[in-house]
């Protein structure tokens, strides 16, 4: 069975450039950042290969890391400009008993990722959720709608960090 | 109270004011809409349940709002359910009447602050007769809840308004 690092490895062969860093100084278990429009290939890759056997998507989450620039409009509304919002994916391997995570950040302004559908079907709920509460968009998803929040909901994404509640929807007071 | 002034014993013959024969039919058999949202709808469900036997009070859930006089709003009203909630509120028939149950359908309990997608208080969308604080509110809080809403169909009335 591979360590993290000897996947790391192959992949970096493999996918040159796509697959950028390894992140082992954290308190959590290492994990490695890969190209946002290559994800797609990389996990079914992953999936695929003999002594990887990723067979499982046990989580695949979103993340408004908050690392741009804070602006302040005239009203005095804070909004992040820049930086990256993330997308975190739990793997695991059924049949081996191991568990991988990779890390993929896209442009804030434009949070621009590859499905991996066609790789999990389960992801597919997952991607609609981290569209509907970060607005990160996934590309060649089959069916991108907003999942928990209503359909007609235009006041933006509510779990970036710089989300503001509107004052009204339909008629109904938002605030307490 | 009593409902019955006066009783012939001869004749079968019962004499009461319509007001109180109305009333006393009304807050006898509340039939509230088979309808739950959150972890308050599991107390709802216990007290329906044989312990508590909401049925004892005439309380049975019905499986259309057209057939029914209480709703019970257990839960979480969030803003998806909260037009729902006026759409089958509107569809029950006159006199109707609404039991807010829980801190969260009273003004938003837990998710009053950062709740983006919970309403504050479904008396927001629709009017409320009776507040059970709580969360959850036990059986008991529900059916003294009931108690004080029959409490107040009992003093209802066709010709005065009532508050």
């Amino acid at each position: 069975m591979k360590t993290t690092e000897e996947i790391f490895s192959l992949l970096k062969e493999k996918f040159g450039d796509a697959v950028i860093e390894l992140k082992a100084d954290k308190p959590v278990e290492p994990f490695m950042i890969v190209d946002p429009l290559l994800v797609d290939k990389i996990c079914s890759f992953l999936r695929d290969e003999n002594d990887l056997e990723f067979d499982s998507l046990m989580n695949l989450s979103g993340v408004d890391d908050a690392n741009g620039e804070k602006v302040r409009d005239e009203k005095g509304l804070e909004s992040i400009k820049g930086g990256t919002l993330s997308v975190y994916y739990h793997l695991e391997s059924t049949k081996l008993k191991r568990k991988l995570v990779i890390k993929t950040a896209a442009n804030r302004e434009k949070p621009e990722v590859a499905t991996v559908t066609d790789v999990w079907k389960c992801a597919d709920w997952h991607e609609r959720e981290a569209y509907d509460m970060y607005g990160i968009i996934f590309l060649n998803h089959p069916d991108l709608r907003r999942i928990l929040m209503p359909y007609d909901w235009e006041f933006g994404y509510p779990l970036r960090k710089d989300y503001k509640n509107p004052e009204f929807y339909q008629g109904m007071k938002v605030p307490y | 109270m009593g409902l019955l002034d006066q009783e012939f014993t001869e004749g079968n013959i019962v004499i009461a004011k319509t007001e109180d024969l109305f009333n006393w039919a009304r807050l006898s058999s509340l039939w509230q809409v088979g309808f739950g949202l959150a972890c308050c709808a599991i107390e709802m469900m216990a007290t329906s349940a044989s312990h508590y036997d909401f049925d004892r009070f005439g309380v049975i859930p019905r499986p259309s709002p057209r057939q029914s006089d209480v709703i019970i709003i257990s839960g979480t009203v969030t803003f998806k359910m909260a037009i729902r909630i006026k759409r089958l509120y509107e569809q029950m028939p006159d006199p109707k009447y609404v039991i807010s149950m829980g801190s969260c359908s009273n003004c938003g309990g837990p998710y009053w602050e950062h709740g983006y997608h919970v309403l504050k208080g479904v008396d927001r969308v629709i009017p409320v007769d009776v507040y059970v604080p709580g969360c959850p509110p036990r059986p008991e809080a529900l059916l003294e809840g009931l108690l004080k809403l029959q409490e107040k169909i009992r003093n209802e009335s066709i010709v005065k308004k009532s508050a």
